[in-house]
């Protein structure tokens, strides 16, 4: 019988690719945008996923996250460096700045400034270029999105920029996660950074730290902050601080609940007008069948096999259709290391199934009650 | 075989209509004997429908029992009920009621599969029903690709397909001209009557009255005449 009910369904090609368009509608735009939400949200850590071997940072009190931080005075390295467990501490600068490009440009950019000896704070892999190239003076390194953004015909190597009145010479361009605003970002020796950054006193925006082997990165941020009276979060809860800020401070979570709820209804509506409309007219056929000797069990099944077609084709599109945006735009800037996290499709498969069972149930109802003494009317 | 086919005592049905009840059947008693063409006749709204359908076991009556082959049919478990009608119940409906989207031999197979045989040995069944309803070459097409005659055939070949020992079957000639309907009615007489089946028409076409081994006229819920040949009156 499932057969029958299959053939049932593909046999009215317009209501069947009607189902399966909703279902694939819904799917695409509930795992799309819940793949750019959480990708962008993923951005507001960008700035310590950037810095993979520091296991805590340490920073004023006030400070939230690696774009809202206040400056501490240069001592707060030499405290840090005085805790126990602490294997190593780097300075860390973090500052925004203009920069006039050749063409006369006016640019926001971020400046890091990295530990002149280590180098750490930088990202991990270079575009192009190495990272020794700091230690010419005035010595920058841009982001690859920054490039795209600031240089989008040529390459930026060897260009020269005004730095807050000083000079800088771009000579690497660094693989590094965008940033949420996607600002440009110019990296640079952190003594290089002071030159850059205007002020006189307290620029130190945070201090990088390596735990030593034998305690936790918790237990050396209560050490820390316990001897210090800095603030100090491990790598985790500092990335979390990132994701958090833009969830509490921007329209981004409603709006993108807003996208999905709508998914899901137009999914509803789409799903559930379709399914009506192919049950009342298959009405009789049901009615005959079980006048014939048909259960209404038998019936739910047939119902079930023909909202689960549906329903894996549907998916399944919409998934595909989702990796393929993701794909299509993955040279955008915008969707750099854009990534489907499992739970997504998860998600997404649930909301298609509740779709299913309620459109489903509500097409059911109408045959469970069909008399089967209809089928001689 | 012993005792009737089909057995109706004091089966009464009401319904509802707004606020009162009307009683459509008053009270039948019949009994349906196996190896005979019977023909249930009478003025349109004289309760025809009804009465078959609470024979065959889609309508409960308000009073009253049913016993087809034996079995008092409505004090069955609903599942049993539909178990019933799916062993031992051929239905021919008005308007045929095929699955569009599947062939000839597939909805003349619905009832074997729903009994759960594998679908190719249901449909190599129903081609062979098919081929003694002359319409074995129409085996492979869909419903919209038959004629109104060859689609009755479809449904007839359903109807006889598991070999049921009861076939009921609603104005099978009402939709055709004379000669078309006495044709489906020697069919039927061919491929449906049998010595341990009973075969129930209901018509009001008294074209083909001359067709019945018994005649039996319902007048406003009750059964009026019952013989060989319709009464002089009518
Ligand atoms: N489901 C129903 N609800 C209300 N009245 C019904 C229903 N079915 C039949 N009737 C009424 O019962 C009477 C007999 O109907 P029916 O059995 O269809 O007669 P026939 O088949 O002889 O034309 C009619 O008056 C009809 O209106
Ligand atoms: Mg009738």
């Amino acid at each position: 019988m499932i057969w029958i009910a299959i053939r049932m369904l593909t046999g009215d090609p317009q209501k069947f690719f009607g189902l399966v368009f909703g279902i694939a509608f819904s799917t695409l735009l509930i795992t799309q945008q819940l793949t750019i939400f959480v990708n962008l949200l993923e951005r507001g850590a960008s700035g310590v996923y950037n810095v993979s071997s520091a296991d805590v940072w340490v920073m004023d009190p006030v400070s939230r996250t690696t774009d809202v931080a206040y400056a501490m005075p240069s001592t707060a390295l030499d405290k840090v460096r005085g805790v126990p467990g602490v294997e190593w501490a780097v300075p860390h600068i973090r500052a925004n700045a203009s920069v006039r490009t050749k063409d006369g440009d006016l640019e926001g950019v971020a400046v890091i400034g990295v530990d002149d000896a280590t180098l750490i704070g930088l990202p991990k892999n270079m575009v192009e270029g190495s990272v020794d190239v700091l230690s010419q003076p005035d010595s920058v390194i841009i982001d690859d999105v920054g490039t795209t953004r600031m240089f989008p015909d040529a390459s930026p190597i060897g260009e020269r920029l005004e730095l807050n009145d000083q000079r800088a010479v771009i000579r690497g361009i660094a693989d590094a996660i965008p940033s949420f605003t996607s600002t440009v970002v110019l990296y640079t020796k952190y003594s290089n950074a002071l030159n850059f950054v205007p002020g006189t006193r307290n620029r130190l925006s945070f201090v990088l730290v390596g735990k030593a082997d034998g305690l936790t990165s918790q237990e050396l941020v209560d050490r820390i902050e316990a001897e210090t009276g800095l603030r100090a979060r491990t790598r985790e809860q500092f990335a979390r601080d990132g994701v958090d800020f833009i969830i509490e401070n921007t329209g981004i979570p409603l709006n993108f609940g807003i996208t999905v709820a709508l998914g899901f209804i137009v999914g509803v509506a789409i799903v559930g007008l379709t399914f009506s409309l192919f049950i009342r007219d298959n009405i009789k056929q049901f009615g005959a069948l079980k006048a014939i000797g048909v259960t209404n069990g038998t019936i739910r099944r047939m119902v079930a096999a023909q909202a689960g077609l549906v329903g894996l084709i549907g998916y399944g599109l919409g998934v595909l259709g989702t990796v393929g945006f993701i794909y299509a735009f993955s040279a955008n800037p915008t969707f750099k290391g854009f990534y489907i996290p499992w739970q997504i499709p998860l998600i997404s498969l649930v909301a298609v199934t509740l779709i299913l069972a309620l459109t489903g149930w509500l097409a059911l109802r109408n045959v469970l009650k069909t008399e089967p003494a209809s089928v001689f009317r | 075989m012993s005792g009737p086919a089909i057995s109706t005592r004091g089966v009464t049905r009401d319904f509802k209509a707004g606020q009162q009840t009307i009683t459509v059947l008053h009270g039948i008693d019949l009994d349906v004997k196996a190896g005979e063409l019977t023909f249930l006749v009478g003025e349109s709204g004289s309760g025809k429908t009804t009465l078959i359908s609470i024979m065959c076991g889609i309508l409960w009556p308000t009073l009253g029992e049913v016993e087809v082959f034996g079995t008092d049919i409505y004090d069955l478990s609903d599942d049993d009920l539909v178990e019933f009608r799916l062993q031992n119940i051929g239905f021919i409906f008005q308007q045929y009621n095929l699955i569009p989207s599947i062939d000839a031999a597939s909805n003349a197979a619905v009832p074997l599969i729903a009994q759960g045989m594998d679908r190719h040995e249901a449909r190599k069944r129903a081609v062979a029903m098919l081929e003694k309803l002359n319409i074995g070459d129409q085996a492979g097409k869909l419903p919209n690709q038959l004629s109104g005659g060859q689609q009755q055939r479809v449904a007839i070949a359903r109807a006889l397909v598991h070999e049921p020992r009861l076939v009921v079957c609603d104005e099978p000639t009402a939709a055709l001209d004379a000669a078309s309907g006495r044709r489906v009615m020697d069919l039927l007489r061919e491929v449906a009557v049998a010595e341990d089946r009973a075969c129930i028409i209901v018509t009001h076409d008294n074209r083909i009255f001359d067709m019945a081994d018994r005649i039996l006229v319902l007048e406003d819920g009750k059964v009026t005449h019952d013989g060989k040949h319709m009464p002089e009156d009518h």
